[in-house]
């Protein structure tokens, strides 16, 4: 019951498809679109394991509906790389050691992307509140803070290279 | 987690959704940012047969004082209240309350309207709601009719919406000189439901008394609960040390928590004395000024 043709762009790229009402945006992504580095985790909007960007604003995928995300941009972990060179903020999850078992790192890192594009040199207080609706059962945050910031660096050297033509 | 099948509607004005929920007076659900309701249908704790979504609605996402009111519309986030300028500076009991519903991610989706029409006694903004006096306004086949926060919550998850209106705007009376108000939460861990917590909100006199105190508690109860009686007691009261501790025990004697999880009757009780003491303390010092 309650059939729908969706448009939505994900990573940049456009997709059309008709989904049920009640599929869910993760469910979409990971079965239909077969992107799986969204993770499901709790699946009852506890822990962020399936934060995505939503019109570049992290959301849980598991409590927003595919059809919500209609004729919007959705960005998953597969969008942070571009043309072969990770992105500032999986530089940093690589640099300082911000997964254990790697679960909650896709949403970790999703969220990150958003604080850092909205707030590029926050404190440890900004990043601590920023990722406080992602979990990580391996308790790993001080160095998920730690990547938080190595990233956050790295996004300013990097511009200021962009700037000086480097 | 799937929910149960339901057919799913996306109305391009206010209208055309009150149509469609006066279409399916038993069926349909207001879908506002989803963040309590998809919940609810993916457990399975409720159902409907037709969601009918008022995110593409345009004018319903707004902070704004007008005629004597902060104005906000149904389906502002949180995350835009937290992020106010207006709101810090002139409300502050309301960006204390947003800051500590669910968490950030939630935020970004949950909206405002959706906090108080989803009527449950565990969310945040009812509290805050009642001790600002608001009205909410709801939105029918019959246009606008503007329902005082008194008499909103009507019971467990139950309100005074008919089933064809909309929460479109929540109005509170903006606050004369020298007031001030708070929201504290104890929760457990980020995104939990309060243990307890306690809203106030005060308006002082020249005299530095108090010449109006609101008070609401969350979890305390089927519906959000207000203390009256505390609200009473402070009337004309200096807000010093024993004032506060008469009025948060005055408070606490109203609250009726179930014992869960989060604690038993007694502490939950005892929290709720705690919190509306450290609100009023906090209100007050926001009211002098300090």
């Amino acid at each position: 019951m309650g059939k729908h043709t969706i448009k939505v762009t994900v990573n940049g790229d456009a997709h059309e498809s008709e989904v049920e009402s009640r599929l869910l945006l993760v469910h979409f992504l990971r079965e239909n679109l077969r992107l799986t580095g969204t993770h499901i985790g709790c699946d009852t909007t506890h822990c962020g394991a399936c934060t995505v960007l939503l019109d570049g604003v992290p959301v849980k995928s598991c409590t927003v509906l595919a059809v919500q995300a209609d004729g919007r941009e959705v960005m998953t972990v597969e969008g942070l790389e571009k043309d072969g060179k990770l992105d500032p903020v999986q530089e940093g999850f690589y640099q300082e050691h911000g997964l254990q078992c790697g679960y909650c790192t896709p949403g970790m890192m999703m969220t990150s992307c958003a604080l850092l594009k909205s707030n590029p040199d926050p404190t440890e207080a900004d990043i601590r509140r920023a990722i406080s609706g992602n979990l990580c059962r391996c308790t790993g945050y001080v160095n998920i803070v730690k990547s938080v910031q190595h990233a956050a660096a790295a996004a300013r050297t990097r511009q200021q290279d962009a700037r000086a033509g480097r | 987690m799937i929910p149960a099948s339901f057919d799913y509607h996306s109305p391009k004005t206010l209208s055309e959704a009150i149509d469609l929920l006066g279409r399916y007076p038993d069926e349909a659900k207001v879908l506002s940012g989803g963040q309590s309701l998809l919940p609810l249908l993916k457990l399975r704790l409720g159902s409907a047969g037709h969601l009918v979504d008022i995110g593409r609605i345009p004018g319903l996402e707004y902070i704004r004082e007008e005629g004597g009111y902060l104005k906000i519309g149904g389906r502002t986030r949180e995350s835009a209240l937290e992020a106010s300028d207006l709101v810090r500076a002139k409300y502050p009991i309301l960006a204390d309350t947003a800051a500590v519903i669910a968490d950030p991610l939630v935020r970004n989706m949950a909206t405002v309207g959706g906090n108080l029409a989803h009527g449950d006694p565990a969310n945040d903004h009812p509290a805050t709601m009642l001790a600002l006096g608001a009205g909410v306004v709801a939105t029918g086949p019959k246009g606008e009719r503007t329902i005082p926060i008194d008499e909103f919550f009507t019971g467990l998850f139950t309100t005074a919406l008919s089933p064809d209106e909309i929460l479109t705007e929540i109005r509170i009376p903006a606050p004369p000189a020298r007031s001030g108000g708070a929201y504290m939460k104890l929760e457990r861990k980020v995104g939990d439901f309060a243990t307890a917590a306690a809203a106030a909100q005060v308006t002082l006199g020249g005299g530095g008394q108090i010449e109006r105190a609101g008070i609401g508690l969350t979890n305390a109860g089927p519906t959000p609960v207000r203390a009256t009686a505390a609200e009473q007691f402070l009337k004309g009261k200096k807000g010093d040390a024993a004032a506060i501790a008469e009025a948060s025990r005055l408070a606490a004697q109203a609250a009726s928590p179930s014992p869960d999880r989060r604690g038993a009757v007694e502490y939950k009780k005892e929290m709720a004395r705690v919190l509306t003491a450290r609100a009023l303390a906090k209100a007050i010092a926001r009211a002098q000024g300090a």
